[in-house]
């Protein structure tokens, strides 16, 4: 056994743009043990629940993080809708959808580029995040905000898209389709990227069931979990399948993330032609029963959980909130064990962790 | 058949003493820990177990006095760790037999135990700070929340 020695990563390092603390312990250059420390900006926002009453909760429900708002808020009006038994009209699930898919491509278009300026490919991070605008420009055109949304209300949404929107949306994806696919290639058949990623820190089918990982990190260990499976939304209707990966490393958790946005465009794509006409919100009468009611959305980093507790006030009892990154943590400790010394930013960035939703 | 298996919300109770051998048998039948939380009840706290198979959960509710140890389930979730960690950093929960104890550093937080219930004669203090709660027949209308549409 070679001399061990404990090595601290964050909260602050160059890969990290949020802080979260890992105490290595290496032997020679290999990782042995991980062990995470978080809770440096938790802001304790599921308490505010108690102060705010429950149709002005989701304000502060979109603002756990910047990445996912727009999940975020659907989490939480539709665990509230779920309480009060409140049945939302098709055109607004749609739309929800529509929204929600675009926030998935901007998120895991965010985190590519990050990789690429990880593995120090400053040009693919330029590109990736340029296209990553187009999309921001779109939630733009048609929300009114590129990072918090507000469109998402109990009983429906704020907004509606016209058919000419609806149409140059598509349009602007599909020629965004094409720009991606140069990107692809690159992140998929560069030498120099597959030398970073292609069998760097497996995580087997056992042990992220094991973990509970959740997101692209299970689903590139080869597991089909996806809580678009569930039946909220319109997925169903949509057709949707999750995107599974087999191999466990880096590369394949690349692959899905990338597989995801191209399956994001086509979801978007059926969902436009599918949306009916009609109003977009149903009046919301009355104040959450005695009561619970458990909410699940697949984030672009897996399933969050939004747990609504209603008493018959206006204020619920309780608003939790298990974020996706939180799940993953176990799994990141586990993936780490064995590794080299260098790998380790990749790999912490490869669970794609999101700090400000995991500090809600 | 159109699944919809988001609607369907099982919660059981459950007693302190069988979180343990509950979670064996979840395990063993293949079930995911998805989550634990606490909530703060008149009785202490009233912690929700979750777990899920094929997309569906099922729920475990214990209700159990502030000062009461319970059992870890780490042994049997590993991943369990974090979630343990959090209730006993943010409530003030007590496992016992934790395989990963931060003894209250998981989080780091500016007063220990944040969330734990306060002792009566100091609840009474801070409940005048609450704002007061009425029965409501009618929610607010969306209209007056023009400042809130603002922030985006």
């Amino acid at each position: 056994m070679g001399k061990r020695t404990v090595i601290p990563f964050g909260p602050q390092h160059p890969v990290l743009p949020e802080p979260i603390h890992l105490d290595l312990v290496l032997e020679d250059e290999i990782v042995v043990e991980a062990i995470p420390s978080i809770g440096f900006i938790h802001r304790g926002l599921e308490k505010l629940v108690e102060k705010k009453e429950f149709t002005e909760m989701v304000y502060i429900i979109e603002r756990i993080c910047g990445i996912c708002s727009f999940g975020h808020g659907w989490g939480y009006v539709s665990s509230v809708e779920g309480l009060m038994g409140i049945q939302v009209p098709d055109r607004a699930e749609y739309l929800r959808t529509i929204w929600h898919e675009m926030g998935r491509m901007q998120s895991h278009l965010l985190w590519l580029g990050l990789l690429a300026d990880a593995f120090g490919f400053e040009s693919l991070f330029m590109h990736v995040w340029r296209l990553r605008e187009t999309v921001l420009d779109l939630f733009e055109k048609t929300t009114g905000g590129r990072i918090i949304f507000s469109v998402c209300k109990v009983g429906g949404v704020r907004r509606d898209m016209d058919k000419e929107t609806l149409q140059s949306l598509v349009k602007t994806l599909k020629k965004m389709k094409v720009e991606l696919e140069d990107l692809t290639e690159v992140f998929l058949e560069d030498d120099s990227v597959k030398n970073r990623t292609v069998g760097v820190g497996i995580l087997t089918k056992e042990d992220a069931m094991e973990c509970c990982a959740v997101g692209p990190m299970a689903k590139a260990s080869g597991i089909a979990h996806d809580t678009r499976l569930t039946g909220h939304g319109k997925y169903m209707e949509l057709g949707f399948q999750p995107v599974i990966e087999t191999a466990g490393d880096s590369y394949a958790r690349t692959v899905v993330r990338i597989r995801e946005v191209y399956q994001s465009i086509d979801l978007i794509e059926k969902a436009v032609e599918m949306i009916p006409d009609g109003p977009i919100d149903v009046p919301v009468k009355g104040t959450p029963p005695k009561g619970e009611f458990l909410m699940r959305i697949e984030q672009p980093r897996g399933e969050a959980i939004y747990y609504a507790k209603g008493n018959g006030t206006k204020f619920l009892d309780r608003m939790r909130v298990r974020t996706p990154t939180f799940s993953n943590v176990p799994a990141l400790t586990k993936m780490l064990q064995g590794c080299g010394f260098a790998d380790v930013p990749i790999l912490v960035l490869t669970i794609d962790p999101c700090i400000s939703c995991t500090e809600r | 058949m159109e699944n919809r298996s988001f609607l369907v919300q099982e919660f059981h109770p459950l007693e302190t003493g069988m979180i343990y051998e509950t979670a064996k048998d979840r395990k063993a039948e293949g079930y995911r820990l998805v989550q634990i939380c606490a909530s703060v009840v008149p009785e202490g706290y009233e912690l929700l177990y979750t777990y899920d198979l094929d997309h569906v959960l099922l729920n475990y509710k214990v209700t159990m006095p502030v000062d009461e140890e319970i059992m870890s389930i780490t042994g049997v979730y590993w991943s369990a760790f974090v979630f343990e960690n959090e209730l006993q950093d943010l409530f003030d929960v007590k496992f016992k037999h934790m395989d990963l104890n931060y003894g209250g550093h998981f989080y780091t937080t500016n007063e220990p135990h944040p969330w734990k219930p306060e002792p009566p004669e100091t609840a009474t203090e801070s409940e005048n700070e609450k704002p007061e709660v009425k029965e409501e027949t009618e929610a607010a209308p969306e209209e007056t929340k023009t400042a809130q549409e603002g922030d985006a």
